[in-house]
Parts: structure tokens; C-alpha cells; sequence
């Protein structure tokens, strides 16, 4: 049996269907499936498009209500007027400062969020304690409660503290995660018992165990994660509205919406390049984290 | 290399007892066997002499030293899991050097000791590799060097074979005996496989719903078991079991299955009359044109031996493993005598041996 046999025989199968017409069922079936595939694309891609052609084009085209579906000349005074200067709707608060303070919330958020899941469910998982139920199910309550409910409170509590128009507070109220610790719960309890009996007998204590065997084990799943973590934080509206009351650390969300709340004169061509810049660290996120968020969905390390 | 000594090892798992009392006093370097069924409290016991469970009575020594109330990690034990127990994201060297890093070792005799278990277990070219790379007798012998290494007082293997295919299982088993030979390092071994048992080990201890029904070298088992439990359960095919009572003033056994027959080494206290259970291997039934006739309803060709199951005039089930092909598959009956020099004797009502006396 030769190598060189194979791909011919394969081959063979589509080569015939290509000579003879598929039965025209088929096509009918091809064509609507096609033509639905492109709609979808088209649905999601022409706003996109869109935005990024308007976002080089000049205030006054905008203004007459064209929609531009080309790119135009003013890209580069668009984009560093909104990086340097924001809109007058904004204060001029510069984007720049914008995107770091979301950066800086969403990161934060983020990685808090997978620090103290991670802390809480090996704790929940790996020790006996009195009222260790209790603090499961405090947790897992926690999960039914809507940001919404509890944001009078929470304001209150944040503005009592001092905390307003602050990095500490726009991140500490979010920075727990009911859904994170019970995804880390699930995860730890399928780590075989063995485990950590062959930890005991080595003589690795919690602390080891936990940095040696259960953290490494954890990595794909913090990674993904952190994705869907980072841009949670990122697309925050409510509390960033709520906590900041100057543009020190205004939030490239609240940012963009306040830019187009005044109908009469808005900069589209800055909201536009404002828009694309918003949508580069998300985008950055998902990208470089691909593999790992991949894989942690797709399979655990087992 | 160090004794182990239990005594009075009880346990309870809430209100379900699970170990009711057991002694053992094992040699420096004796290798013993666990072997029972399914849930009588082996991997209990084992894990109690490992430390990860707490006996509800009784003292654990190891080496002389109390360890009854230690953690696992100060018992100086080793143990080699069901499914290896290996940590997927280390690699093989990673593994085997687990402990000794935690025990501040020195690199340089980490490497050593894993270098000598390694080249030892022959997987010296795998230490790179991942156990998920690895096929499962070379995680097998991976779970080994992991034990090895720690050079510790005590070995226990909690039925270390059980996920491997039947000739690799032949072939580690071997190799266990051997390395452990070598090693001279005490060891628990449990299995329910009565073959490994057999194979394994200096003692056998047979468990049998939390007690230790016996404990003894595989061949006085095998020849003089303890009582019937034990004889039904160490053999293959099992022994058959015959109800009969004393008769002619204890020195014969009169069977349900007709004939009055004389036992070959004196005669059994009690009175005439006391219900007693005659045990004959197999293997140790021969044909004999007037012994008694043995209703056959399945016939197993081996080749060098043939099974013949059937029922005995008294209606209980009978085997006979008998040479060549002294029986064949169509055959109906078969007439067997029952050799007195090769019956166990057991009290019906408590299960124990009766010796003459
Ligand atoms: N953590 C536990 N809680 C309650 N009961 C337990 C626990 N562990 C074991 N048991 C019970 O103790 C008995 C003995 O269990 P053990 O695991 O020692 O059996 P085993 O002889 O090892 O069996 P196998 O050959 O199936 O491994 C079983 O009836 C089991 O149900
Ligand atoms: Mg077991």
C-alpha cells in the first residue's frame, strides 16, 4: 500500500461530485444558508464599519447626516483630538485618561475578582470549619441579588468611606464574585482526593498545596476567566456613573455615553474615534489570552 | 526499614462500624498482603496506618514509636495510589522530587536519589515527560519512584495494579516483589485479587467484614485456612462445602450427601451428631468408578485439566478439577471419591476450623 495511493482515493468522492451537479435541493439549501451567513456578518460588521469610516471623516460631513462607507482624510486629527482632548460634553477630559482609568478599573476588577474566588472556594472545598455552609451559602445567595438591589447601599456605604471619585471606589465594590468562587468550587472538587492525600503523606501543608498543585492546576481557567472578568470591568455603566462625580477618573464607558447625551452638538467624528479606541483593549484581552481561554474551556489539565 | 505494629485498630464511620479490633505485628522488611473483599475495611486500614484516617480505638507503631496521633507527613510512610495520584502539571522528575524539595532536601541529592529510582524502575528517559504522556505502567512505575525516593520506613500500595491490563499486571507484580526484595523496605500491600496475594506477599492478612480472618503465609492459608470464609475464598475454582455431622463417636463425618466416611487424622471433638462442614479442594477430588455420583451440568475443558461442575445425591454444588481430559463436555455423570486426607473440617455453626483433638 503506497502513501502516494491515498490522497487520490480521497480524492476521489469530491472530484465526482464536482463533475455531476448536485441535486438541486442542495443548491437551494446552499444558497439560503450562504445568504443567511452573510446577513449575520453584514449585521454585525456594518456598524463596526461604519463607526471606523466615520471615525475619519471631518465634524461637518457627519453633521449633514451622510453615512460615510469610505474612509475620509481626517483620521488622524480625529483620533488625536479624542486621545488629547475628549469633547466639550466631557469637560475635555482627554480619552487617554479615559481609557487608562477603565484599564486600570477592569484590570483591577478582574484579577481581584479571580484572587479572592480562588481564596474562598479552596477554603470552602479543602477545610472543615464551623459554619463553613454557611459562608457557601452566603456566597451562593449573594449570586441571586442584581447589582441593582444593593446599590443604594453600597453608595451609601462608599461615600461614608470617602471613597467617591476614587480608583478604591470604583473598584472595591466589585471586586467579590459569587459566580467566580462557585466556578473555582466546581473546579476544586474534581481535583481527585488522592491529591491531596499524596500532599499529606509528602508533607506539603495548605499553603503548598495550594500554591504546588491547586493554583497550577487552576491556570487555564483563571485565564478565561479573566477575559470574561476584564471585560465585565470594562463595560461598567452604572457604578462608574454613580462614583465619579469629576473626570479624574471617568470610565471610556460613562465617557462615550455622556459625549452623546447632548442630541445638539455632538462631536461625532471624536464619539466615533472615541468608540474604535474604547473597543482596542477588550479586543487586546480576548487576543492574547486566546489560547489559554481555549483551552480552559475546552479541557482542564487532567 | 522499620516494624509495624497495630493493636486493637477499631473504626467507625458514624454509627457504621467498619474494623473491628485488628493485630498485626509485621517483620522489618516482611512484605504482607491485604487481601478481602470489596468493603471490608482494607483501604481502611491502610489509610489509617497512613495517617489520613483516625481509628476510632487501637495504637499504630512504627518502628517502636507511637505514631497513633502523628500526621501523615511525620510517619516517614510512602504510598503508592489506585490512580497513581500524579500531579499533571509536573513533570516526572517534578513528581518523584515533590517530597524531598518539601522536605528541604539539597538539590543535588534530589537529583541523585531520583537519578537511582529512575535508572532503578527503568524510566531514566522519561523524566521530562508529562504523566499524561506517559502509558499506564510507566505511571505505575512513575507512582513507585515517588515512593522509592523518600527512602521511607513503610511502604503501602493500596491496590496498585487494579487499572493495568492483565499481563502488564503479571509483570509488575513481579517487579514490585523484586524491587521490594531489594529495597528490603517493610511493606502493606491490599489487593482483592487472591492471586496477587498468593504471589505477593511473606504473610497474607484475609479480612473479612472488618476482622482479621487470618493471618498467615499464603501456603499454611491455602493448606490450613482458618476457617470457612477464608477456605472459599483463597482457591480457584472455591472449595466445596459439604454439610455432615459427627458420627461413630467423632472420628467420622456422616454427609448429607449419603456415605459415612473416616476422617484420615483422628477424630474431631464433640458429640455425635454435631453439624459440621467437610471443605474438599477441587483440585483434590478424583474419580472413582464407586464414589459418589456427581450430576454434572457444565464441563470446562482447560487443556492441561478439566472443571466439572455439578450436584452432589444430597442436591448441594460440586466441583472437581480432574487431570487431562478425564471427563468430557458431553458427559452426564461423574463418580468421585473424596479423598479424607484433603478435607477441612468446620464447625457448621461458628465457621472455624476443627482440628483432631
Ligand atoms: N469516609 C467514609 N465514610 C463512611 N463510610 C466509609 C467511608 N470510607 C469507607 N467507608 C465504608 O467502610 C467500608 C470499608 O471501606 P474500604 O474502602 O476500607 O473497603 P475496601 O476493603 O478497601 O474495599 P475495595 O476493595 O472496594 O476498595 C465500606 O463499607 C465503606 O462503605
Ligand atoms: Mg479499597
Amino acid at each position: 500500500m503506497s502513501t502516494t495511493e491515498l490522497p487520490r482515493i480521497a480524492a476521489l468522492p469530491a472530484a465526482e461530485e464536482a463533475a455531476t451537479p448536485a441535486p438541486r435541493p442542495r443548491r437551494m439549501g446552499d444558497v439560503v444558508t450562504h445568504g443567511v451567513l452573510i446577513l449575520g456578518v453584514l449585521l454585525f460588521a456594518l456598524p463596526l464599519w461604519i463607526v471606523i469610516m466615520g471615525s475619519t471623516h471631518d465634524a461637518a460631513s457627519i453633521g449633514r447626516g451622510e453615512v460615510p462607507l469610505l474612509p475620509g482624510a481626517h483620521a488622524i486629527e480625529n483620533y488625536a483630538g479624542a486621545w488629547a482632548g475628549g469633547t466639550s460634553a466631557t469637560i475635555r477630559v482627554p480619552v487617554a485618561v479615559m481609557m487608562l482609568n477603565s484599564v486600570v478599573m477592569a484590570t483591577a476588577i478582574a484579577v481581584g475578582k479571580i484572587a479572592i474566588s480562588l481564596i474562598s472556594a479552596y477554603a470552602v472545598v479543602f477545610f472543615r470549619f464551623p459554619g463553613r455552609m454557611l459562608a457557601f451559602w452566603a456566597i451562593f445567595i449573594t449570586l441571586m441579588l442584581p447589582v441593582e438591589v444593593r446599590i443604594f447601599p453600597t453608595f451609601k456605604v462608599v461615600s461614608d468611606l470617602g471613597m467617591m471619585d476614587s480608583y478604591a471606589g470604583l473598584i472595591v465594590p466589585l471586586i467579590a464574585s459569587a459566580t467566580a468562587t462557585l466556578l473555582f468550587r466546581q473546579f476544586f472538587m474534581t481535583i481527585p482526593d488522592e491529591f491531596v492525600e499524596a500532599a499529606k503523606i509528602d508533607g506539603a501543608g495548605p499553603m503548598r498545596f495550594f500554591w504546588d498543585v491547586a493554583l497550577p492546576l487552576s491556570r487555564t481557567n483563571m485565564a478565561a476567566l479573566f477575559v470574561i472578568l476584564f471585560v465585565y470591568g470594562w463595560n461598567q455603566y452604572l457604578w462608574p456613573l454613580l462614583v465619579t462625580t469629576s473626570g479624574n477618573v471617568e470610565t471610556i464607558v460613562v465617557g462615550i455615553v455622556k459625549m452623546i447625551g447632548s442630541e445638539a452638538n455632538t462631536e461625532w467624528n471624536i464619539v466615533m474615534a472615541t468608540t474604535v479606541l474604547a473597543l482596542l483593549p477588550p479586543v487586546a484581552v480576548v487576543l492574547l489570552m486566546q489560547r489559554w481561554f481555549v483551552k480552559g474551556l475546552t479541557d482542564t489539565e487532567k | 526499614m522499620a516494624t509495624l505494629e497495630l493493636s486493637g485498630i477499631e473504626k467507625s464511620f458514624g454509627q457504621t462500624p467498619v474494623l473491628h479490633g485488628i493485630d498485626l505485628r509485621v517483620a522489618d522488611g516482611e512484605m504482607i498482603v491485604i487481601v478481602g473483599a470489596s468493603g471490608c475495611g482494607k483501604s481502611t486500614l491502610l489509610r489509617i496506618v497512613a495517617g489520613l484516617e483516625t481509628a476510632t480505638a487501637g495504637t499504630v507503631r512504627i518502628g517502636g514509636r507511637d505514631v497513633t496521633a502523628l500526621e501523615p507527613a511525620d510517619r516517614d510512610v510512602a504510598m503508592v495510589f489506585q490512580n497513581y495520584a500524579l500531579y499533571p502539571h509536573m513533570s516526572v522528575f517534578q513528581n518523584m522530587a515533590y517530597g524531598l524539595k518539601i522536605r528541604g532536601l539539597p538539590t543535588a541529592e534530589i537529583r541523585r536519589r531520583v537519578g537511582e529510582a529512575a535508572e532503578l524502575l527503568g524510566i531514566g528517559a522519561l523524566l521530562e515527560r508529562r504523566p499524561r504522556q506517559l502509558s499506564g505502567g510507566q505511571r505505575q512505575r512513575v507512582a513507585m519512584g515517588r515512593a522509592i525516593v523518600r527512602e521511607p520506613k513503610l511502604f503501602l500500595f493500596d491496590e496498585p495494579l487494579s487499572n493495568l491490563d492483565a499481563k502488564l499486571r503479571v509483570q509488575m507484580r513481579a517487579e514490585i516483589r523484586r524491587l521490594q526484595k531489594r529495597l528490603g523496605v517493610t511493606s502493606l500491600f491490599v489487593t482483592h485479587d487472591q492471586v496477587e496475594a498468593m504471589t505477593l506477599g511473606d504473610r497474607l492478612v484475609v479480612m473479612h467484614q472488618g476482622h482479621a480472618a487470618q493471618v498467615a503465609t499464603p501456603m499454611e492459608v491455602w493448606a490450613r485456612p482458618a476457617d470457612n470464609y477464608v477456605a472459599g475464598f483463597i482457591g480457584s475454582p472455591a472449595m466445596n462445602f459439604l454439610e455432615a455431622a459427627l458420627a461413630e463417636g467423632g472420628a467420622a463425618a456422616a454427609l448429607k450427601a449419603g456415605p459415612t466416611i473416616r476422617f484420615a487424622d483422628g477424630p474431631r471433638p464433640g458429640a455425635d451428631g454435631r453439624r459440621i462442614i467437610l471443605g474438599i479442594r477441587p483440585e483434590h477430588v478424583v474419580p472413582d468408578p464407586a464414589g459418589l455420583v456427581l450430576d454434572l451440568d457444565l464441563v470446562e475443558p482447560l487443556g492441561s485439566e478439566t472443571v466439572a461442575h455439578g450436584t452432589l445425591p444430597g442436591g448441594e454444588a460440586f466441583a472437581a478439577k480432574l487431570p487431562g481430559a478425564a471427563v468430557s463436555p458431553g458427559d452426564r455423570a461423574l463418580a468421585v471419591a473424596l479423598p479424607p486426607a484433603a478435607w477441612h473440617v468446620f464447625d457448621a455453626a461458628s465457621g472455624r476450623r476443627l482440628d483432631p483433638g
